[in-house]
């Protein structure tokens, strides 16, 4: 007897719409909703390396700078509460800012493979933090902008709770779906194609380097939507947020997740923030780093294509086939 | 399939309903939180911070107001989202009634406004000393006991233009806010008595070279005013030293620290008789302070030489709570009105001398020009050459006047 998969994704529906009504603030918003914000940002990076094949580390900066023109573009603390623009236009020039940037990076990135990609996004990277922390005059340098206004309404703020986290759940499930509509129209197959073998595709009359820097625009996209949202949820940016760590926790969340479905990169989110937020409370305030790097090395190990690999690896050994759950992950 | 997907659901279910049992399960004992960094640069500093709290709960036998005290910890690691993210685990989930924190200045401005949507909890500053934090829109929940980074500057441009006789004087800052503070304090003084900032030179956090800011160094400048954060001050006197420039310098706060002082190096030997200010000094020659002194070194006998200024930040601000709590016998009832009220009327008599309110809630404090000197032992320390007493956030300055002025920044104040 088999149940429909649509069961299982009911009932998971039903549960991320019932869970806000029984948890406190804490675990819909800190919890929940920040998940929700750290797995897009991890998303559009599983996009890129699941069915792309590209590893970018300039995810979290891409993000950053879709934050970062939201910011300039809203009412912060240091603006005397005036916006620049209404906050409907606001938002698209951030995704618009944060999509372009993707491209920018892409156009760049796409020129190198492997473990060279990854060198060459780092250090776009770290060229994009230094630029947000030593430009004073509209990026605020070491500062950053604080006090973000978040747009009310219907005379509720987008911040309150309940709104946040349904704002989050919303624009989660539209970019996994667009990601899974993606991967399979003609687009996200040539992608798929490229990543296995990039020359087939050239030879077959594809322009393999705009279909890879089209994937980077798409990324951007969904980073984008994680910039705007993490800005509103910790209302204001600064060079750290777009920093060494933050840039490496998205690939750790990424990680833990698996990069071999997208369904990984919010697993992970939920297991980064979860550990972020608890660690402390089990091994106290001096060794809480070791306990989340330990947890991370752990899963690493056990699986290496992260928690969706083992679990699709234990249903494979249930069901007596050894290599059940292996994927080939081409980097 | 599905019975595995429900056991799964169950099992989130579970974990959740379990932790709003703890946290609704609620003894009567206070809870405190205290949130300090334990993670990035600052470490050190964190580690002074739960020191302090520590000893200062300890002298309460971990009881005000006739209650218990719980006291929860937390870490952060200097950035202000990460401080956010850990105060509100704080708040909302640990429902703390009152947190004490944060480090440093950004992580403060991100704390306050915090404070704003969290009307019903008393916020206590920890060490961070941005000057907008309690100056610009304040939040009635957020209390400041120490002195703000402008404040800390109090009486050293008086001291180097009348002691010294610098008249023109270039500036070499770390380019964030806390820097443009301290410098803001010291040219209030050091600008209003004639003197000239000819140049200002602001290097990046983190900096690790610092030739082409020393090259820029002006001949004809008397001095050279220095504010960096401590590993980066460490690494500006050892290049300054390297390139024989002859410029005396002027210390800000951060960089007369014993971190800094304690550092070994050929340009310890520059550092003697360099005059700094801040609201605490190692050498305060005081009964009560070296009583204070006397307790720290046996409570933390792997501690540092003598307390810091943020061991002694954390320290008054986690006793003003404690005064606080006693005052109104532990009752945080409706809202910790009561509790607040206390707090804002608060004198307290602190190791570096008394300390209150204004209506700001931001402290009015003592402040410590020193000298660095020579300890017979060899060891560096800043000796107390003068004391300003009661030290207003406005720096004695009318408040519509020094509030239109405009928050520090880069350019603001300016006399060239």
């Amino acid at each position: 007897m088999t149940i429909s998969p649509w069961v299982g994704r009911a009932l998971l529906a039903s549960a991320l719409l019932v869970y806000p009504h029984l948890a406190t603030d804490f675990w819909i918003v800190s919890v929940g909703a920040y998940a929700m914000v750290l797995g897009i940002i991890a998303l559009s990076l599983t996009f890129l390396t699941a069915y792309g094949g590209m590893i970018s580390m300039a995810q979290m900066a891409t993000a950053g700078a879709a934050g970062y023109a939201l910011a300039i573009f809203s009412a912060h603390s240091a603006s005397a509460g005036m916006a620049l623009l209404p906050w409907p236009w606001a938002v698209a020039a951030a995704i618009a800012v944060g999509t372009l940037t993707g491209i920018l990076i892409g156009i760049v990135a796409v020129r190198s493979q492997g473990i060279y990609m990854l060198m060459s996004t780092l250090a776009i990277a770290m060229i994009m933090f230094y630029l947000a922390q030593q430009n004073t005059t509209i990026l605020h340098g070491f500062d950053g902008f604080s006090g973000v206004a978040v747009p009310r309404v219907g005379g509720v703020s987008l911040r309150e709770p309940l709104p946040f986290y349904f704002l989050c759940l919303t624009s989660a499930a539209l970019l996994y779906a667009l990601v899974i509509y993606l991967v399979r129209v003609p687009f996200g197959l040539v992608i798929q194609g490229i990543r296995d073998d990039p020359l087939r595709m050239a030879s077959l009359g594809y322009r393999v380097w705009l279909h890879q820097v089209m994937a980077f625009a798409v990324a951007g996209f969904i980073a984008a939507v994680g910039g705007v949202l993490s800005l509103w949820y910790h209302g204001g940016i600064s060079p750290g947020s777009i920093g060494i760590t933050a840039t490496v926790n998205v690939l750790i969340v990424a990680v833990i997740g698996g990069l071999g479905h997208p369904r990984g990169a919010f697993i992970g989110a939920l297991v980064f923030v979860l550990l972020q937020n608890f660690a402390v409370d089990l091994v106290g305030s001096n060794r809480y780093n070791t306990l989340i790097g330990f947890v991370f090395l752990v899963i690493v190990m056990a699986s290496p294509d992260g928690l969706t690999g083992l679990w699709r690896r234990l249903r494979g050994m249930r069901k007596g086939s050894l290599d059940g759950g292996v994927v080939t992950q081409k980097l | 399939m599905l019975s595995r997907k429900l056991r799964c659901l169950a099992l989130v279910a579970g974990i959740t309903a379990g932790f709003s049992i703890s946290v609704s399960a609620q003894s009567t004992n206070i809870r405190i939180g205290g949130l300090a960094t334990l993670d990035g640069p600052f470490v050190a500093l964190g580690q002074e911070a739960f020191r302090a709290m520590e000893m200062a709960f300890e002298e309460a036998n971990y009881t005000a107001g006739g209650r218990k005290i719980d006291w929860i910890k937390e870490s952060s690691d200097g950035r202000p989202d990460v401080a956010l993210t850990k105060a509100r685990k704080l708040i909302e989930q640990d429902k703390v009634d009152i947190l004490i924190g944060p480090m440093s200045g950004g992580e403060g401005l991100a704390i306050k406004e915090y404070a704003k949507t969290a009307p019903t909890k008393t916020f206590v500053n920890g060490f961070s000393a941005a000057q907008e934090t309690t100056l610009v829109s304040p939040a009635a929940n957020f209390f400041r006991f120490g002195a703000d980074g402008a404040q800390w500057q109090a009486g050293l441009g008086n001291y180097v233009y009348d002691t010294k006789g610098y008249r023109n004087v270039a500036v070499v800052a770390g380019d964030y806010s806390f820097g443009y503070t301290q410098v803001l304090g010291f040219m209030s003084e050091f600008c209003a008595k004639g003197g000239k900032v000819i140049e200002k030179i602001w290097v990046p956090n983190g900096t690790k070279d610092f030739s082409s800011a020393i090259a820029r160094i002006p001949n004809k400048a008397d001095a050279v005013y220095i504010m960096m954060g401590g590993a980066d001050s460490i690494n500006f006197l050892t290049q300054y030293d390297q390139s024989g420039a002859k410029q005396p310098l002027i210390l800000g706060s951060n960089v007369s620290d014993q971190t800094v002082l304690s550092a070994k190096g050929p340009f310890q030997r520059r550092l003697v008789g360099l005059p700094s200010a801040h609201m605490v000094a190692d050498g305060i020659e005081d009964a009560v302070y070296k009583d204070y002194v006397a307790k720290y070194k046996k409570r933390f006998p792997d501690g540092l030489s003598s307390p810091s200024a943020p061991f002694y930040g954390y320290y008054v601000a986690t006793k003003a709570v404690l005064a606080g709590l006693n005052q109104v016998a532990g009752d945080l009832s409706g809202d910790q009105a009561k509790f607040r009220a206390a707090l804002s009327k608060l004198r307290l008599d602190m190791p570096a001398g008394q300390v209150s309110l204004d209506e700001n809630r931001q402290a009015i404090a003592n402040i410590y020009v020193t000298e660095v000197a020579r300890a017979p032992d060899g060891s560096l320390y800043n000796k107390v050459v003068k004391v300003i007493p009661n030290v207003n956030q406005t720096l004695g300055q009318p408040r519509e006047a020094f509030v239109a002025r405009g928050v520090p920044s880069r350019d603001n104040p300016s006399c060239p």
